[in-house]
């Protein structure tokens, strides 16, 4: 059965973009050990030769008529940016310092 | 007069204000003086819009005076769960990452219900992202059960089904992931309904697990959740998932079933949903709907779905999977709360304390469980395993079908549990899904309609019925058919029993 170690956590958080604080790493650990343990029972009936259902309606590409149509405005579209420049949004430095 | 507002239902409310009795004005007027009087106990709104919905009260006064043609609920007051899109409105998702935040455009539900000239009273609180079970996962703290305001309204969607039960608003809209729309109406002695997969569109619904989340109607009575499924479902070109196929003839449904007849209708019990872990109460009051059930014709056999056992792991680890994709959005960059940006921090690193800030326990701890079941050497196991559990339910669905028109199976397992008991316990708190999952996974059409109360604690209990996909009308007319029974059983609609608020004079 699954044992998911503190270190691991940490991992998934920065996978996840999750700057966690040491007391959250100490009771996700703890939690999330648990749910991976209760949720890995889904092993039980998965046999190999069960085709995996990704959506319960049939998906195909769907297409639209290639036409201009309004759309959001500059003016909306930075509307709810944290911060905005000369019309654009602003971010922080895309590099790294070992970059 | 403005208290017997408040009381009536939507079908009732329509027809009085199309037959000019009362203005739209004054039934938004009444149910916004409610919410003043009772939400502080209840918690049910993140944001009233009482500018917004005297205004599109009176347009539907002034179209009615005009005579132009109205629809069937056009001036009648409704609450929208705060994971649709409003223009101009703040939409927060339970969640401290969009405060603030005004979205530049309508969800495709939103558009509907304005078109149809119903009135957005604001928006309802619910879980963070609607993850949970309760409503304690908001951001803005937890809703509470107007049957007794120390217990949970139920979640995601508790805001939505205590508004209804409160008196605030005859209509809301709520969103199903995993139950989202009918163990909170369940536990509230409230109607709510998951239709079909695809049938309302996910356009402006801010995604949680995108091959789950389904909108849907909630109301006090199933005549008025059939209403409300007629006005916000349908085919949109804006949503790749919408079903291209005619809505299902839920209001015909709920009027035939009405008159209390269900002979030559099969119904199947479930027999996974029932035994340890489920309150006596529950299971006498779903034991009785049964039984009543029989009285009005339906022939009744139980009938086995053993996958369904699995059906709480696989969906612990489809929609965590999928949320950890979809909340990849929320980078600090476009829209939502950035902090941490000090002009030294790179991106990434004001990303992950943007993040870290915004996001609650459970927020971070799906993303996780999602980041894990997807990463490579855990995904097999884990999220492939769960996908083929998906292709189990179905055929447990197929096969059950089949043989009968619905199932029926208690909606969850206990009644309202009080606020506090299973936060730190996140298991405990995930098998309030228990019996409400399978439908999601499956895609069917499933709903809540109140079986009464529970014998040990007098607290309503929900009656779940499933139907096949695009069947959503069978559910509606055994459930029409069930709550006249009911009522004239119990003597009286059980959301008549809901006690008054504290504080509150009527």
């Amino acid at each position: 059965m699954p044992s998911i170690s503190r270190d691991e956590v940490a991992h998934l958080a920065r996978l996840a973009r999750l700057a966690v604080t040491d007391d959250e790493l100490d009771l996700f650990a703890s939690q999330l050990d648990v749910i991976l343990q209760s949720v890995a029972t889904v092993g039980d009936i998965a046999t190999a030769d069960i085709p995996p259902t990704s959506h319960a309606v049939p998906l195909t590409n769907v297409f639209r008529e290639d036409v201009v149509r309004p759309s959001l405005g500059q003016q909306q579209a930075l509307a709810g940016a944290p911060a905005a420049e000369d019309g654009r949004f602003r971010v922080p430095r895309i590099l790294g310092e070992e970059a | 007069m403005t208290a017997d507002l408040t009381r009536a239902t939507a079908a009732e409310l329509a027809a009085r204000i199309a037959n000019r009795e009362v203005s739209a004005v004054e039934v938004a007027q009444a149910h916004l003086d409610r919410i003043g009087e009772v939400d502080g106990a209840v918690n049910a709104f993140l944001h009233v819009d009482t500018e917004g919905a005297l205004d599109a009260a009176r347009k539907v006064d002034d179209d009615i005076a005009a005579g132009v043609h109205v629809g069937p609920l056009a001036g009648v007051p409704i609450a929208l769960k705060d994971v649709l899109t409003t223009e101009g409105v703040p939409t927060t998702v339970g969640s401290k990452i969009l405060e603030g935040w005004i979205p530049p455009y309508d969800a495709t539900v939103t558009r509907r219900l304005k078109e149809a000239g119903l009135v957005i009273l604001g928006k309802t609180n619910m879980d963070e992202f609607a993850m949970g079970s309760s409503t304690e996962n908001s951001a803005y703290g937890p809703t509470r059960n107007p049957w007794d305001t120390d217990r949970i309204p139920g979640g995601s969607g508790g805001g939505s089904a205590a508004a209804l039960a409160a008196f605030e608003a005859p209509l809301s809209i709520g969103t199903d992931t995993g139950g989202s729309i009918r163990q909170p109406g369940a536990v509230t002695g409230t109607v709510g309904v998951k239709p079909t997969y695809g049938g309302v569109s996910r356009y402006g619904l801010v995604a949680f697990s995108s091959s789950l989340d389904q909108a849907g109607p909630c109301a006090r009575t199933v005549l008025d959740a059939a209403l409300l499924h007629e006005v916000i479902a349908g085919y949109d070109p804006m949503d790749s998932t919408s079903i291209n196929a005619p809505v299902p003839p839920v209001v015909a449904a709920a009027r035939e079933g009405a008159n209390g007849d269900l002979s030559g209708v099969r119904v199947g019990v479930v027999t996974q949903f029932s035994g340890e872990g489920y309150q006596p109460g529950v299971l006498r009051s779903f034991e009785a709907a049964v039984a009543q059930l029989k009285q009005l014709g339906a022939e009744v056999v139980e009938v086995s779905c053993p996958s369904f056992d699995y059906a709480l792991p696989a969906y612990y680890l489809i929609a965590p999977s999928e949320a950890s994709s979809n909340l990849a959005r929320f980078d600090a960059m476009r829209y939502g709360l950035r902090v941490g940006d000090d002009g030294t921090r790179s991106a990434e690193e004001v990303m992950s304390l943007t993040r870290e800030a915004g996001f609650g326990p459970e927020v971070k701890r799906r993303i996780m469980i999602g980041t894990y079941a997807l990463s490579s050497g855990y995904y097999d196991a884990y999220y492939g395993s769960a996908q083929k559990v998906r292709t189990l339910i179905s055929r447990d669905f197929d096969a059950a079908f089949a043989t009968v028109d619905v199932l029926v199976s208690p909606t969850t397992p206990t009644t309202a549990f009080p606020i506090g008991e299973r936060t730190n316990d996140p298991m405990a708190m995930y098998k309030a899904d228990l019996c409400t999952i399978p439908a999601n996974l499956a895609g069917n059409a499933a709903m809540s309609v109140p079986s009464g109360l529970s014998d040990e604690d007098g607290l309503p209990v929900g009656l779940q019925i499933m139907a096949p996909a695009l069947q959503d009308h069978r559910m509606y007319r055994v459930a029409a058919a069930y709550e006249v029974a009911r009522d004239a059983a119990l003597g009286a609609p059980v959301i008549s029993g809901v006690p008054q608020l504290a504080g509150v004079t009527r």
